[in-house]
């Protein structure tokens, strides 16, 4: 019976039919899922989550030099982490097969920009695969192992945040075991990167691509990997991924398709002729016209992104609004909804850390990516950079040198990070720190896990992916080791203490030390800390209106009467709102 | 015309619309229909508006569709029935929750939350309003709330000859079935109202 699956749940059941035996990465939406699933086959895959993407990708090519089949995964921006090895990978070629999974992310849901990952295979000049439901995201993961192998390459397996997080019916397959065609034994002209052998590679690359470019006209369409559905001769359609989906709906019967799985590189001859079996063709792909300028350089006439656009995911009515001209008839209430952006939860220990920073206006504060990115929203407001993963501290570092050369010296930076993304790409960051003598404070936002991408082990949590006890890195012993002094370890929860350490840290650091803060409380949600809700409430009489309870940015507090009140199905008793009031009007109530 | 109909589950994050879609896909999948869902992970949970696709039909192509295209609209929180209102076919069917939850900006003060956001649908849309949070309160577990909401939308979904019963005591845990039964019944008779 066929089963209802995610494109991520099926990319993972892929790998377990395909025998790939060794996977990597470090989570991120909306990529995480898939390592989650392949985490349940213990035993036949081993499976774990990396502290960052590029320590992913380099242990998958490292299984698949020693001849393994390997598969490494992570959200659109992962791939310029492990954008070094990915590309020398190509070059170097594999023993066992190497599939990178590259989660993109149309419209930035998850995402800090929309960038098209099929570019990296064309540069990278290795195969591109795309599937466009969950049965492809299966299918073909078996199939990217075989041309892996086959053609000696990496295979970039490029999805999107609809086909991850899209649910449609597979039928499943068997596990078939995968074992290395030769022993393992070394060869240091495949496998060292050294210039002279990278020179002696480049012909081999471009060799490759031949080959492959004549296997998605042969073989790929006789595997069902491109497929041709000749319908009629007035309009033709060149689509792939999702945006085939949308196409299939869009366009009328009688519409002749040319959907392809493999979209790097392109089947030229497979294109010609189906270009010349119709009048109209049109290029039909979410973001950049990827296949449709190689078509148009290929001097085939053919419509695409000069109706469709680039930006932002589609759907079938765009693509039928923007082809045709037909729009749906909607009707507008008469009231518009204010808005609902994302907030820290009630209780979420990043508040008292934020709300302490936010009062006083000579702090800078250069954030990262995580659950605390949400520090930067008001009525936080605390946060002024935030770029990348790992970018909290070395931002800072650049601010506090440019603060130095135009002599400004009143405003203090703090540089901020999780331990995820401490663990992820900060430890380096700090480093820079001391042997740069930067003038800032690395804070580090210890919730014990990694919270934003729902809850994923790390290096400090003392789990590995597949549930074995692990050793927990602490955080602040890896900052003394790398020369910071003193290091303060504070409960963000308690105002008073958290002022403190900003405060001594300030001094400490005016002093020519360097200091550095550890926040820590476990997430609330994390279930193993077994975290105890209670409650707060407000004395209506003691309530004076001020509004300072609302500067925590709480969303269970709002103000309804002219009174602060606190929602009781949203509270857990965290009484940071309390610890703020000047009247003593919020309390917290005895269990 | 394609056969097929979409619903458009709509909330606050963590309210449990995955709940629902999980329900509205086992007994749509068992009537042997095609069947395409989408949800979004990530930032938008933390608290913010969140939105659930399901379309089923004989072949489904697009697991998510634009405005204009939903045969039904399930909103967890009234306020969000505005927000994603322009999905809804001109003759689609609002299945709103008269459940109010403050956003940050509504919370601040920085934006109103909308006086009668159920008055202006229904001045739209064919509408039908169930209090599921003070349902589910009264069957004793608030958490069930969409299980009522699930209750009050199964009539409307036109998927004729499945035990909705059947398929919620399967999906929901095994120690919370009673509860969840009644709720799906409560829900039921409410939307009948």
């Amino acid at each position: 019976m066929k089963q209802l699956l995610s494109g991520n749940e099926a990319i993972a059941r892929g790998a377990y039919e395909a025998g790939i035996s060794v996977c990597s990465a470090y989570p991120g939406t909306p990529s995480t899922e898939i390592l989650e699933n392949i985490a349940q086959y213990k035993g036949e895959m081993y499976a774990e989550w990396a502290p960052n993407e590029k320590v992913a990708a380099e242990v998958a090519y490292g299984a698949a030099v020693a001849g393994s089949r390997a598969l490494c995964a992570m959200k659109i921006v992962g791939l310029n982490v492990a954008a070094d090895p990915f590309f020398t990978a190509g070059y170097m070629g594999v023993k066992g097969a190497y599939i990178v999974v590259s989660a993109d992310d149309p419209s930035c849901h998850s995402s800090q920009n929309e960038q098209d990952n099929r570019h990296y295979a064309r540069a990278a000049k290795v195969a591109c695969i795309e599937p466009s439901d969950s049965q492809e995201c299966k299918d073909f993961v078996a199939l990217a192992a075989d041309i892996s192998e086959q053609f000696d390459t990496p295979v970039l397996f490029r999805v999107t945040t609809r086909v991850c997080h899209s649910k449609s019916l597979v039928e499943l397959g068997e596990r078939t075991e995968h074992a290395p065609a030769t022993p393992y034994a070394r060869d240091t002209r495949k496998y060292i990167c050294a210039p002279a052998n990278a020179y002696l590679n480049h012909p081999l690359v471009e060799e490759r691509l031949r080959k492959l470019t004549e296997y998605g006209n042969t073989t790929a369409v006789e595997l069902g990997l491109n497929k041709v559905e000749l319908a009629g001769s007035k309009i033709g359609v060149i689509s792939a991924g999702i945006a085939y989906q949308y196409a299939k709906e869009a366009f009328p019967e009688g519409t002749s398709f040319l959907k392809l799985g493999l979209t790097y590189p392109l089947p030229d001859k497979l294109i010609r002729e189906f270009a010349s079996k119709v009048e109209k063709l049109y290029v039909v792909e979410e973001l950049d016209g990827f296949m449709e300028d190689q078509i148009k350089a290929m001097g085939i006439p053919c419509t695409g992104k000069e109706l469709i656009g680039n930006m932002y995911e589609l759907n079938a009515q765009l693509v039928r609004e923007r082809v045709f001209g037909i729009k749906n008839p909607t009707k507008t209430p008469d009231a518009a909804p204010a808005k609902r952006p994302p907030a820290l939860c009630p209780g979420c220990p990043h508040r008292g850390f934020f709300y302490t920073l936010a009062q006083n206006k000579n702090y800078v504060v250069t954030g990262d990516i995580g659950c605390y990115t949400l520090g930067f929203a008001a009525p936080l407001s605390c946060m002024d950079v935030c770029i990348c993963m790992g970018g909290g501290f070395t931002t800072g570092m650049g601010m506090s040198k440019a603060f130095a050369a135009q002599g400004i010296t009143d405003k203090v930076i703090f540089g901020c990070m999780g331990d995820s993304t401490f663990f992820h790409s900060g430890i380096t960051g700090a480093a820079e720190i001391i042997y740069n003598n930067g003038r800032l404070i690395p804070v580090v936002l210890d919730n014990r896990i990694t919270g934003m991408t729902g809850h994923q082990e790390n290096p400090g949590t003392g789990f590995t992916l597949q549930g074995d006890p692990a050793p927990m890195l602490s955080v602040e012993n890896t900052l003394t080791a790398l020369g910071f002094a003193p290091v303060f370890v504070v409960d963000p929860q308690d105002l008073s203490a958290m002022k403190k350490a900003a405060d001594d840290a300030v001094t400490a650091l005016n002093s020519g030390a360097h200091p550095a803060i550890v926040t820590k409380r476990p997430c609330l949600l994390v279930k193993r800390y077994k975290f105890r809700p209670s409650m707060c409430s407000v004395d209506p009489d003691k309530c004076r209106s001020c509004k300072k309870c609302l500067k925590v940015g709480c969303p269970a507090i709002a103000i309804e009467g002219g009174k602060a009140r606190i929602d009781r199905t949203q509270c857990v008793g965290c009484t940071v709102c309390a610890q703020v009031c000047p009247f003593g009007a919020i309390s917290k109530e005895e269990n | 015309m394609s056969d097929v109909k979409s619903v458009i589950l709509v909330g606050v994050g963590g309210q449990g619309a995955i709940l629902i879609s999980k329900i509205m896909t086992s007994g749509l999948i068992q009537a042997g229909l095609d069947v395409k869902q989408s949800e979004v992970h990530g930032m938008a949970q933390r608290g913010g508006s969140v939105s659930t696709q399901v379309r089923w039909g004989k072949k489904v192509y697009g697991p998510v569709f634009g405005e204009g295209e939903a045969d039904i609209l399930v909103a967890l929180e009234k306020m969000e029935a505005l927000r994603y209102a322009k999905f809804l076919k001109p003759d689609g069917v609002a299945i709103i929750n008269d459940y109010q939850m403050h956003s940050m900006s509504t919370a601040t003060g920085a934006e109103e939350y909308p006086a009668d956001p159920i008055g202006a649908m229904k001045k739209c849309f064919s509408t039908i309003v169930v209090d599921a949070a003070k349902i589910a309160m009264d069957l004793g577990n608030p958490r069930c709330m969409n299980v009522v909401l699930f209750g009050a939308m199964c009539d409307s979904l036109g998927a004729d000859g499945i035990d909705w019963e059947k398929v919620v005591a399967a999906t929901v845990p095994q120690k919370a079935v009673d509860i969840n039964i009644k709720a799906f019944r409560a829900g039921r008779e409410a939307a009948k109202a």
